[in-house]
């Protein structure tokens, strides 16, 4: 069944000089699942998850997402893909209707859908006056809720998402969950990475990278099972063990 | 793909309408510059009060006097005795003293006496005397005949300058700033990621501030004309062309800038250090290249303003038109060209 691979790779691979950030990783990952990609900093999972977003070109190796290349093929690539970075990255001093508009007009949406994906949006994130504030002024659980949105607006096939709950309380990080499920459910497939534990357990399928590699890739009941692990923390915590660099 | 290009113009306008300093550095700098270069601040010297010192007061003596009377740059403060000179001038009661000689009619001898606490004005005062005193009647003194700024009023030397310095300032530093700080806050990797290509990323962010450039353009004339009685009698198409060539120089310089520096201060402190001093400093707009060493004159020739601003006084108070101009277009296209060349290829780089 390669239709329902929406990311490969294969020996991925991206060195800096003498360093190997990203260490021949391979695995695949089907359409609607919410892959966790989980690591240490500086395990390489940031370098490994822009290799996908084609923001860099891997020294060797290959992968492809949503069926194209991501060395040859990147702007088809782009064209697939959301993203949403760990830094909060919505244009502050615009209101959340210009965001919006923005970012579906940069997808190529037209004026009409624009008008219908803004009056959708507002209803699930519960926005009324809030659409036209400028986003810098809203709480930082809303602004991450909103990136999300912003993120997935042209419906991509998958979405990347860069610890996109640093810092958020956790109901907010609850109610952010429910987006993202509800995103899967419609067959978007997530990608993932985050440092939140208890985040992992919601996750269909989690990696775990050590010094660029992976070392162990499972659903999360499976991982606790072969590592006689209690909760997901405890999983990480005997293979970060091992890791030789910091 | 031109439905995103679009947005993201209008994303672009919509930032500088938002804010109010940028409004305020594209329309309030302009306009304050060339108000006070054109009215306050002057290399003009008017009002030199001058005194005269003459043994005896002969028919000779009193048409010069008369004559220094009514030159329209100076105040004619009387008569003193020659033993008063020195306190005179100390107590800044005149800036300049003619002393006529007791055989004047004979002879013809005069001297000046000025005070150089500022050697600007000293100079240019002891120009207007020398001038009145030199010719008799029988001799007068050589004819000047002062050609395109026959008051020589300094806005004519000014205005080119400030052009010069001001596209420098909008175009270079706004948007080296205005693409700096995209990368700052982030949002600039996510335009990465959307399938917007990076050369329009670049020219969208080009494209307003070319436009409020343009609207400079017409500010700036508008007030040479009207305000500060600039003929603007070269060729219209070449000032417009010209300075197109400029800004869009200048607009290169920016994207320049913004691909070396991580940071909106570090781009402001190169656009200002790197840019608008040598404007100032070896363009010609203040000091004239001809006076500086060698090196220095050397230096000047890679300042892009040092083509403009001559090439702007030619066109704007000389009133030529292309044909005198082109060595000065040639070498700004170039420059421009090369610049766009270059920090296209490096924005792209820097994604790898």
């Amino acid at each position: 069944m390669a239709a329902t691979e929406v990311i490969t790779a294969d020996r991925l691979t991206k060195r800096f000089g003498n360093f190997t950030a990203v260490d021949a990783i391979s695995f695949k990952v089907t359409r609607g699942e919410i892959f966790g990609f989980l690591g240490a900093n500086g395990a390489g999972k940031s370098t490994a998850m822009r290799m996908l977003c084609g923001l860099s070109m891997p020294t060797s190796g290959r992968a492809t997402v949503a069926g194209y290349d991501i060395a040859t093929q990147s702007e088809m690539v782009k064209r697939h893909i959301g993203y949403m970075s760990q830094k909060f990255s919505l244009y502050g001093e615009l209101t959340v209707r210009q965001n919006i508009a923005l970012f579906a007009g940069i997808y190529g949406l037209k004026k009409l859908e624009i008008k219908e994906r803004c009056a959708s949006l507002a209803e699930s994130l519960d926005f009324t006056e809030e659409m036209d504030m400028p986003v810098s002024i809203l709480p930082l659980g809303q602004q991450q809720k909103l990136s999300f949105s912003v993120a997935t607006i042209h419906n991509p096939d998958i979405v990347f998402l860069d610890e996109p709950t640093g810092g958020v309380d956790p109901i907010t990080r609850r109610q952010f969950w429910e987006l993202i499920y509800k995103k899967a459910a419609e067959g978007t497939t997530v990608f993932v990475t985050t440092h939140y534990m208890d985040e992992a357990e919601y996750c269909g399928r989690v990696s775990i990278m050590v010094d660029g590699c992976i070392k162990a890739l499972d659903t999360p009941s499976e991982l606790k099972k072969e590592f006689k692990a209690q909760n997901m923390d405890e999983v990480f915590r005997s293979l970060a063990r091992k890791a030789q660099r910091q | 793909m031109k439905k995103s290009f679009t947005a993201f113009i209008r994303k672009e306008i919509l930032h500088i309408i938002r804010d109010p300093r940028t409004m305020l550095i594209a329309f309030l700098i302009p306009v304050v510059q060339m108000v006070l270069f054109g009215f306050a601040i002057s290399m003009e010297v008017n009002d030199v009060e001058v005194m005269v010192c003459a043994p005896k007061i002969t028919p000779a003596i009193e048409a010069k006097v008369s004559q220094i009377a009514h030159n329209p740059y100076i105040t004619f403060k009387g008569y003193l005795a020659s033993d008063e000179i020195d306190r005179t001038i100390a107590a800044n009661k005149a800036l300049a003293v003619v002393v006529f000689s007791r055989d004047y009619d004979k002879s013809g001898e005069a001297q000046v006496v000025v005070d150089a606490s500022n050697p600007v004005t000293a100079q240019t005062s002891a120009g207007y005397l020398t001038q009145i005193l030199s010719g008799t009647t029988e001799n007068p003194a050589p004819g000047i005949t002062i050609l395109y700024n026959p008051q020589l009023r300094s806005g004519y030397n000014f205005v080119p300058g400030i052009m010069g310095l001001i596209f420098m300032l909008i175009c270079a530093m706004l948007t080296s700033v205005s693409i700096v700080r995209e990368k700052e806050t982030g949002t600039m990797e996510i335009l990465l990621v959307s399938p917007i290509r990076p050369v329009m990323i670049v020219i969208a962010k080009m494209i307003p501030y070319f436009m409020l450039s343009c609207i400079d353009l017409a500010v700036i004339l508008f007030i040479s004309k009207y305000a500060l009685g600039l003929p603007l009698s070269g060729s219209f198409p070449a000032l417009v062309v010209t300075s197109l060539v400029y800004i869009t120089l200048a607009l290169a310089l920016g994207l320049f800038v913004s691909t070396i520096v991580d940071t909106q201060m570090a781009a402001l402190l190169v656009s200002g250090m790197v840019f608008i001093i040598p404007v100032i400093m070896l363009s010609g707009m203040m000091f004239p290249i001809e006076n500086m060493p060698a090196p220095l004159q050397w230096i000047s020739n890679i300042v892009p303003a040092r083509w403009y601003i001559p090439a702007m006084r030619k066109i704007m108070v000389e009133g030529l038109g292309f044909n005198h101009i082109y060595p000065e277009l040639i070498v700004l296209s170039l420059m421009a060209l090369a610049l766009i060349t270059v920090s296209v290829k490096r924005f792209k780089i820097r994604l790898q």
